[in-house]
């Protein structure tokens, strides 16, 4: 290999499944069978896959908490938990949907379908994608390991000081959480690094960025954003761990220390993390509802920048959770009004999606109605926001159960019903069959009732002054008809979520056949097989277009031709087409790197760094950071096949 | 629609849900109301009007029928889509900044009060009760009391809010919104009571395990009566008699280390002031009614009705047990 090998020219070839060609690439880019083959995966592919199935788990194991608890909160002074078991149950739910279910499940998405959507044989950095998960997997059971040992989180996910300082909360739950936490931010770090390269790096040859999919902009945006938000929590975690710990004194109030700072760094984060953990999934909305309105989505441009404009927005407004902290009121009207602007560019989503309806002609699959009732889920979510962001009104509102009807509205209504159609519309995809449509009638609907008959009178119990996060209530409050109904329709709501899991199962074995693009698709992870080969695309596809594979029906809207089945043959060992950030101009072929067990070693080694950490056995931390360096550097060992050595250069 | 009214806004509709803030009886909760229900009505015209638009954009006309997978459709090319975005977002952003304007203006009308507050109030919020303590210059006319807020009506009081342990946050919705009691800092909130009457309050902010047993009153009273509560608070309570006797020496000897009673040598601060505890409507912050047969059980087993609260079971016999009852039931 030499470096001319980089700069070739590479021949131009019409796609053929059957050829030599495609036989060659899968012996290149297929993961080698067997445990070990499994482990040293770097496949795209099977990362997503993985991601959201350990995802869907975790939303699982979160629902069964929340039932419990809603057992107990089903009438007035019920004695189901005691209040130590409630309180781990609710933090824990908290951290488990929020942290484990909500974010991760969109990198599954994003990780699957990225270099789909862009014409690309993998992401940037796949040995990282793969660090990503595996660390995201070790961060789940280092938090699941405590709670099953009986020291889960117990001061909520927000985790306020001094609570959760050692004086008031003694046990090693907190030391968990803060640790566990910050390992997962490790995770969600590298893998939004990976994303933010792939856009700029990775995208065909002709995908300017005015012709990626919306989910390509939802999770670019959510990377950046999470680039400049983890830090802060992270950061704020290991203070609180150093406290508890170390004796230091950053939020102990007799020693100085300062409650609000954790509040602060909490919300810097934790605000951008929201819409971070929305945006992907308003991505897949807007690109998976025209598929099913038959036209292509109404306002693209505008879409995309109100993304941008939202998570902008989202880093000036953290203050709205910190409204009753007694900050001068002249500086809090300042974030109330950020906190009620924000709703502009969602209006342009919500208006966007219904002009693509209207103007469009519906074709009633499971998938849309998803997609569909998600607006009307994302209207009330968004409303119930914009009255706790008036200042005034918040003073009433804020933890009380409104707050807490707000943010089930938007985390299942614009996360988990998205999530659930987009596997409705990408499951052909990922597994060449379609899930049952019957059946997904059934599940939709349960859904939809059992969500709304749940949440929806959460508002008004938070009206009646309802607060938050307590373990039971007296009677003669006017809450307790309002909790049964709402206990009710958790467990409707949890049908409907087994009913999906249930089509899921029996439609992966004997689900309809679906061929490459059963819903006659435009974008380019249509163009492919379903399931797609190891190497995503037999050539790498040329684009001209937003709508690859509509082209011909767009009649003169359409500026240039792509072509999906032709293009540039990369077959030197496992090859990707590296191109400039803007108009995806090709300008070097990169050597992609081959499976490897050094991120799984790393995620190890680097989890129980964090295991020696949390039992004060400093010998297991120093002995699993010397490993972690070692890893590191046999990771980054150079080799040939990427032409790190100087013999790969001069040979 | 039983459970629905409490939302009417009533006196009776205020006792069928005692937090509820859609009612108001104060000044602050009075100015606020009026926003409250208007963003309320917005917001649910805003999701009938979404609604209603998402039905007739689906049903404008028939949709496709479900075909053989990767059948191929037409693809259409309707314009006039964009008229969508600049109509409803240049609507919506009309609404919001009317609504920040709104919003705006109410702040700046319940910041802080037409006149300046006569009675200042501190109040600090501990695991899992409340202390309150009426400020004076003349420190003879200070006294301490728990859970139990009297107010004059017709004139603003000033709260001087203090986090004793971990952040708790003090609302009494019918009256005014929520401000934190955060330790190393000192936040001031006001309030007005329009009328004479009991309004609840509940700490909000999570505040470990008996953070739901953690709730006030606030009783408002004309202003004479406020004044001879107030006069009754700074007396110590009569010297008992009998059992009750007995019982004292039992108090001081078991009980004072966390409470104080007026006059006495009970002087602990940990716990609440009982000078007037038989005054009081509850015990444990809201979790028992305060008779004979709930204050007998309380002092017994504390951890009964409240379990993990800081006050642990007290080492008396059973004879001793009721003469500190006997002891209790004296302080008025």
């Amino acid at each position: 290999m030499t470096a001319t090998d980089y700069e070739r020219a590479p021949s131009v070839t019409v796609e053929d499944p059957s050829s030599a060609l495609a036989e060659k690439l899968h012996g290149m880019w297929e993961t080698k069978p067997g445990f070990i083959g499994w482990l040293s995966s770097v496949d795209h592919k099977e990362i997503g896959i993985r991601y959201i199935i350990t995802a869907f788990a975790f939303l699982i194991i979160g629902g069964v908490e929340a039932l419990i608890f809603r057992v107990q909160l089903s009438w007035s002074n019920l004695h189901v938990l005691t209040p130590e078991q409630y309180d781990q149950l609710f933090s824990t739910h908290g951290m488990t949907m929020i942290f484990l279910y909500a974010g991760p499940v969109l990198s599954g998405f994003s990780n699957y379908l990225w270099p789909l959507l862009l014409g690309a044989r993998d992401m940037a950095l796949p040995r990282l994608n793969a660090l990503s998960y595996w660390i995201y997997l070790c961060a789940g059971i280092f938090l699941y390991a405590a709670f099953a040992a009986g020291f889960g989180p117990n001061d909520g996910w927000f985790n306020y000081v001094p609570y959760a300082a050692r004086a008031y909360d003694n046990g090693p739950n907190i030391d968990f959480y803060s640790l566990g936490m910050i390992l997962l931010g490790i995770s969600t770090t590298v893998g939004s690094i990976n994303f933010i390269v792939t856009f700029l790096r990775m995208r065909a040859p002709g995908m300017s960025i005015d012709r990626v999919p919306i989910l390509v902009w939802g999770t670019l945006t959510a990377s950046a954003a999470n680039i400049f938000a983890i830090p802060a929590v992270s950061l704020a975690l290991f203070l609180l761990w150093m406290d508890r710990n170390v004796g230091t004194h950053f939020f102990d109030v007799p020693a100085g220390g300062q409650p609000l700072l954790w509040q602060h760094l909490f919300w810097m984060f934790g605000h951008p993390w929201v819409y971070a953990i929305v945006l992907p999934a308003m991505g897949m909305v807007s690109d998976g509802l025209p598929v099913f309105c038959r036209r292509p989505l109404v306002g693209y441009t505008a879409v995309a920048l109100a993304t941008i404009a939202t998570m902008v927005l989202g880093f000036g407004v953290w203050v709205h959770h910190m409204f009753a902290t007694g900050l001068p009121n002249v500086s809090l009207s300042f974030f109330s009004a950020a906190s009620i602007i924000i709703a502009v560019p969602s209006a342009v989503g919500v208006f966007a999606w219904l002009a693509t309806i209207w103007h469009g002609r519906p074709v009633f699959t499971t998938a849309f109605m998803f997609f569909a009732s998600f607006i009307v889920l994302f209207t009330i979510g968004g409303v119930s926001g914009y009255m706790t962001g008036s200042l005034p009104v918040d003073w009433q509102l804020t933890d009380t159960y409104f707050v807490v009807a707000h943010l089930h509205y938007v985390l299942i209504g614009i996360n988990v019903f998205p999530v659930v159609g987009a596997v409705y519309f990408w499951f052909p995809k990922f597994t060449g069959r379609l899930l049952d449509e019957r059946l997904g009638r059934w599940n939709f609907w349960t859904m939809f009732i059992g969500f709304n008959l749940g949440f929806f009178p959460m508002h008004i119990s938070g009206l009646l002054g309802m607060p938050r996060r307590v373990y039971t209530y007296a009677d003669g409050m006017g809450w307790d008809w309002l909790n049964l109904i709402t206990t009710l329709g958790s467990f409707v709501f949890a049908v409907g979520v087994l009913l999906f899991i249930a089509n899921v199962v029996i439609s992966y074995r004997r689900g309809q056949v679906s061929g490459n693009n059963p819903w006659d698709a435009p974008t380019l992870e249509w163009a492919t097989t379903s399931p797609p080969p190891p190497y995503n695309f037999v050539v790498i596809p040329t684009v001209g277009s937003r709508h690859p594979l509509w082209e011909d029906r767009l009649g003169g809207k359409t500026e240039q031709q792509s072509y999906p089945h032709a293009g540039l043959v990369l077959d030197h060992g496992r090859e990707a087409v590296g191109t400039d950030p803007l108009d995806a101009t090709p300008d070097i072929i990169l050597k992609m790197p081959s499976d490897s067990l050094a991120p799984l070693a790393l995620a190890i080694a680097a989890t129980f760094v964090f295991v020696g950490l949390v039992a004060h056995w400093w010998w297991l931390a120093a002995l699993a950071a010397v490993a972690t360096g070692a890893t590191i550097i046999a990771w980054l060992w150079p080799e040939d096949a990427l032409g790190e050595t100087a013999e790969a250069h001069n040979g | 629609m039983a459970v629905l009214s409490p939302l009417c806004g009533t006196r009776a509709s205020a006792a069928a849900a005692p937090l509820n803030y859609l009612t108001s009886f104060g000044r602050k909760a009075d100015a606020t109301l009026p926003l409250t229900w208007g963003v309320t009505a917005i917001s649910l015209a805003v999701i009938a009007i979404i609604t209603l638009l998402l039905c007739a954009a689906i049903w404008r006309r028939p949709g496709f029928s479900l075909t053989a997978p990767g059948e191929r459709r037409e693809v259409i090319l309707e314009s006039g889509g964009l008229n969508w975005l600049w109509i409803g977002v240049g609507l919506s952003s009309l609404v919001l900044l009317l609504s920040v304007v709104w919003t705006v203006a109410v702040l700046a009308d319940i910041s802080r009060p037409a006149v300046k507050p006569a009675v200042v109030i501190e109040v600090t919020g501990k695991q899992w009760w409340w202390q309150v303590r009426y400020l004076s210059d003349d420190p003879s006319q200070i006294f301490a009391t728990a859970n139990e807020i009297h107010i004059p009506t017709g004139q603003p009081i000033l709260f001087k809010l203090i986090g004793g342990d971990v952040i708790h946050s003090f609302w009494v919705p019918t009256l005014a919104g929520k401000t934190d009691t955060i330790p190393g800092q000192t936040n001031e909130t006001w309030l007005e009571a329009r009328v004479p009457g009991v309004y609840r309050g509940q700490c909000t902010e999570y505040c470990g395990l008996e953070h739901a047993h953690m709730s006030l009153v606030v009783i408002a009273q004309p202003p004479a009566e406020f004044a001879a509560w107030q006069a009754h608070q700074l007396q110590s309570p009569a010297m008992p008699s009998g059992q009750a006797l007995v019982g004292m020496t039992d108090f001081g000897m078991r009980c004072a280390g966390c409470h104080m009673v007026r006059g006495t040598e009970a002087a602990g601060t940990l716990g609440p002031d009982l000078s007037h505890l038989m005054q009081r409507t509850t015990l444990g912050a809201g979790t028992l009614s305060n008779d004979p047969q709930h204050l007998a059980q309380w002092v017994s087993d504390p951890q009964g009705a409240k379990p993990g609260n800081l006050m642990q079971k007290p080492e008396l016999s059973e004879t001793e047990l009721a003469a500190v009852d006997a002891y209790l039931r004296t302080l008025r």
